[in-house]
């Protein structure tokens, strides 16, 4: 309860695209940083090692996409949103708060 | 020797009104982006002075010669300001800075303070990225977005069309306008594409005011796609150096069938307010710790 209530009077939230828009559509990373409690499952679990948990500008641990991934997460994210075959996406798995999620 | 024209034109400026000796906290932000970098000295949360030039290959000399062309003529040294935060591309290359912040927190800031606590979403297209982002009143982002993977919708993309056409860049908006009918858009999903399909038009014998305005509203295309994913919500202001094309800005206006709002400064300089307004409030908050 204190914790919720210290999230609702200090922290700030806001929603991140991690991406880019290219001539085959919208390839981005969506991360609410209200719901994301910056616990890392995600980092664990990814197999392309594409997430990492930062300090944001506002001083809050997030989750966010690391740098070299930034401008090719449609083809690094490939393993989990295969373009053919099931997705089978484990961020989005084990994040409990439903904080990340893939716009494709 | 060739002339480039897509050199836009660098300035510095001081507030006539305030003296900083009698400041109580001096303040900077020093955004060092992939074209241009400025330096805004901010006294109390006021604006003081500030200078916007041409980043160089070297991020921490351009930052350094930014800073002090903005100190030139006011007596200031670097000394004098209480805390510098650093922003942009390069911000992690301002070797005087005591602190980085993400441009995108800068501008969402700066925009708060140059078009006032209504704005709520913020588009700034800057020298090689464009960023949509949507703030509340207190200037805290909210939601953002950012394309840093091509030039389409850039200030890299126009300098591009400006040297391909001969036209200098200041003058690019105001031609681009001055078309009888709208032509069709060029490509908005690549500037190289965009290039080689103008140069195409240029030999069908296309004036060239005509080739600018099919590649202004192709860029005003692409930074509308990147607003609507976040939701456009009004006030709406823009920053960066493309908000001074007034080809794009318009015809981007007519799309979002959303006037944006007028800027009282120079929109270049928003994510460096940004930064000396987050230097300030850094320094409050220490002084009140102690």
């Amino acid at each position: 309860m204190l914790n919720l209530i210290k999230r609702l009077i200090i922290s700030h939230s806001y929603i991140a695209n991690y991406g880019y828009t290219d001539g085959s559509g919208d390839w981005y990373i969506i991360v609410d940083s209200d719901k994301c409690d910056g616990c890392g499952k995600c980092v664990d679990v990814c197999p392309v090692n594409v997430l990492e948990v930062i300090t944001d500008d506002y001083d809050d641990l997030v989750v966010s996409i690391r740098a070299e991934h930034k401008k090719s997460i449609k083809y690094d994210c490939g393993p989990c949103i295969p373009v053919s075959g099931e997705r089978d996406c484990k961020c989005e798995q084990v994040c409990e708060p439903g904080a990340i999620k893939h716009s494709w | 020797m060739t002339t480039e024209y897509w050199r836009w034109t660098e300035s510095r400026w001081t507030s006539p009104d305030i003296d900083w000796k009698k400041a109580d906290i001096i303040t900077a932000g020093v955004d060092i982006g992939s074209v241009s970098s400025q330096t805004v000295v901010m006294c109390d949360g006021e604006l003081y002075c500030y200078s916007n030039m041409r980043t160089g290959s070297d991020s921490p000399d351009s930052a350094r010669r930014a800073t002090d062309w903005a100190l030139e003529g006011t007596g200031m040294k670097i000394e004098d300001i209480h805390y510098i935060i650093g922003t942009g591309y390069g911000r992690v290359n301002v070797p005087f800075a005591h602190r980085s912040i993400t441009e995108i927190a800068c501008h969402a800031r700066g925009a708060n303070f140059m078009y006032g606590p209504t704005v709520k979403t913020v588009l700034d297209m800057g020298g090689q990225d464009c960023k949509a982002i949507k703030c509340d009143e207190r200037g805290k982002v909210t939601t953002f977005l950012m394309n840093d993977k091509c030039a389409a919708g850039t200030g890299r993309g126009m300098e591009v069309f400006a040297n391909l056409l001969a036209i200098p860049i200041n003058d690019v908006g105001e031609l681009s306008l001055s078309v009888e009918a709208e032509p069709e858009p060029v490509s908005s999903t690549c500037v190289i594409f965009a290039k080689s399909e103008a140069t195409g038009l240029l030999r069908q014998g296309w004036a060239k005011n005509k080739v600018l305005a099919a590649y202004c509203s192709a860029m005003a295309h692409r930074v509308y796609t990147l607003l609507v994913r976040i939701d456009v919500e009004k006030d709406f202001g823009i920053t960066g150096g493309i908000a001074k094309n007034i080809g794009v800005v318009s015809r981007l206006e007519k799309e979002l069938g959303l006037k944006a709002l007028p800027a009282k400064y120079d929109t270049q300089i928003a994510g460096g307010i940004g930064a000396a307004l987050f230097a300030k409030a850094l320094v409050e908050k220490s002084r009140k710790a102690a």
